[in-house]
């Protein structure tokens, strides 16, 4: 239900860079999408697939969505590991210290259209 | 150029920026007619009812309060709001489960009409979505209870990064489930440093007047004009 809500906003917002570019159809969107942005992409895609057919512009759109690995920051020995695989615990040095410094992205990369 | 070229159009916008933008707009007309608006989340069964009845009972002879629920789950009933001397407002949320800062907007008129200064968003029950999309709140509050445990914060980063209030409610019940209330700081603290975290015991009272008077305390900084 979350990727739907965030389908209408994606949607919103292409239509609006469409009107200012007196865009007639849309061929692709692309997204950039961080590994912990707590979207799934196959949900997202079909979600999008069912939306995109009550909006003109988009009839023709394909969803193209490019992931962003997510990156943890670990304060106490500054080095960085994979989010995903260690979580908020530092594989180098067991510190719990640390934030992440990417993967969390929810981007509209660009638009291919006539 | 062919009528059927193929552009590419740059557009490298957050998602949620149209969002941030409309929230932002909304806030500003908030502060203009002087109303406050708080974005209380929680998990279902955290314990919003009850707080939120006995914040409207504490607060009720300072500000016109107003509390507008989401359709999708809202488990406080508007009459027992009124009867608590609060207005109930109703938002539809078409079947989300969130709220954004558009929806939060079909609330403004009513909030002005009714003359309320301080309204409480009851945000839809999860820790998950609601933490994306702005409301347009002046500031977020969460309450967390002892049974969900200690390490919430762990699991759901992002919430108790946006959070300016973190209520842990039910702390009667905290020598039955291992609650560490010293770690429950650590881990809120390791996401947000500057959430203010109050233990609270909705039903019997205790730590609630720290609650009411960080309210209160909130509500009039943003009201004085």
């Amino acid at each position: 239900m979350h990727e739907l809500g965030v389908v209408f906003h994606i949607i919103d917002q292409v239509e609006e860079v469409a009107a200012e570019n007196d865009v007639t159809r849309i061929d692709s969107v692309t997204l950039q999408l961080g590994e912990v942005s707590t979207v799934i992409p196959s949900y997202l895609t079909d979600c999008w697939d069912w939306a995109k057919k009550k909006h003109e512009l988009l009839l023709e759109a394909k969803l193209v969505v490019e992931k962003i690995e997510a990156v943890t920051f670990c304060e106490d020995c500054k080095q960085t590991y994979p989010t995903v695989e260690y979580g908020k615990t530092c594989p180098h040095c067991g510190s719990g210290n640390t934030y992440l410094v990417q993967g969390n992205e929810f981007m509209i990369k660009e638009i291919e259209a006539v | 150029m062919g009528t059927d070229a193929v552009r590419v159009i740059e557009i490298k916008k957050s998602v949620y920026e149209n969002n941030d933008r409309e929230a932002d707009k909304l806030r500003g007309e908030l502060k203009e007619k002087g109303i406050f608006l708080l974005n209380l989340m929680s998990s279902p069964g955290a314990g919003k009812t009850t707080t939120l009845s006995r914040t409207i009972e504490a607060l009720r002879d300072k500000f016109h309060i107003g509390v507008m629920e989401a359709d999708i789950d809202s488990d406080v009933d508007a009459r027992r709001i009124s009867d608590l001397g609060a207005w109930a407002i109703q938002l539809h949320t078409g079947g989300m489960c969130h709220l954004d800062a558009g929806m939060t907007r079909q609330g403004l008129d009513e909030l002005t009409e009714k003359e309320v200064d301080l309204a409480i968003l009851e945000n839809v029950g999860n820790l998950v979505c609601p933490a994306e999309f702005d409301t347009g709140a002046v500031k977020n509050a969460m309450i967390l209870s002892v049974p969900e445990g200690d390490d919430k914060p762990l699991k759901y980063p992002l919430m108790f990064s946006i959070c300016d209030v973190v209520l842990i409610n039910k702390t009667d019940v905290m020598p039955y489930f291992d609650f560490d209330l010293d770690k429950c700081r650590e881990y809120v603290a390791m996401r947000n440093p500057n959430a203010k975290v109050i233990p609270i015991c909705a039903k019997t009272g205790e730590g609630m007047d720290e609650w009411f008077s960080w309210l209160e305390n909130e509500a009039k900084a943003w009201n004085a004009r």
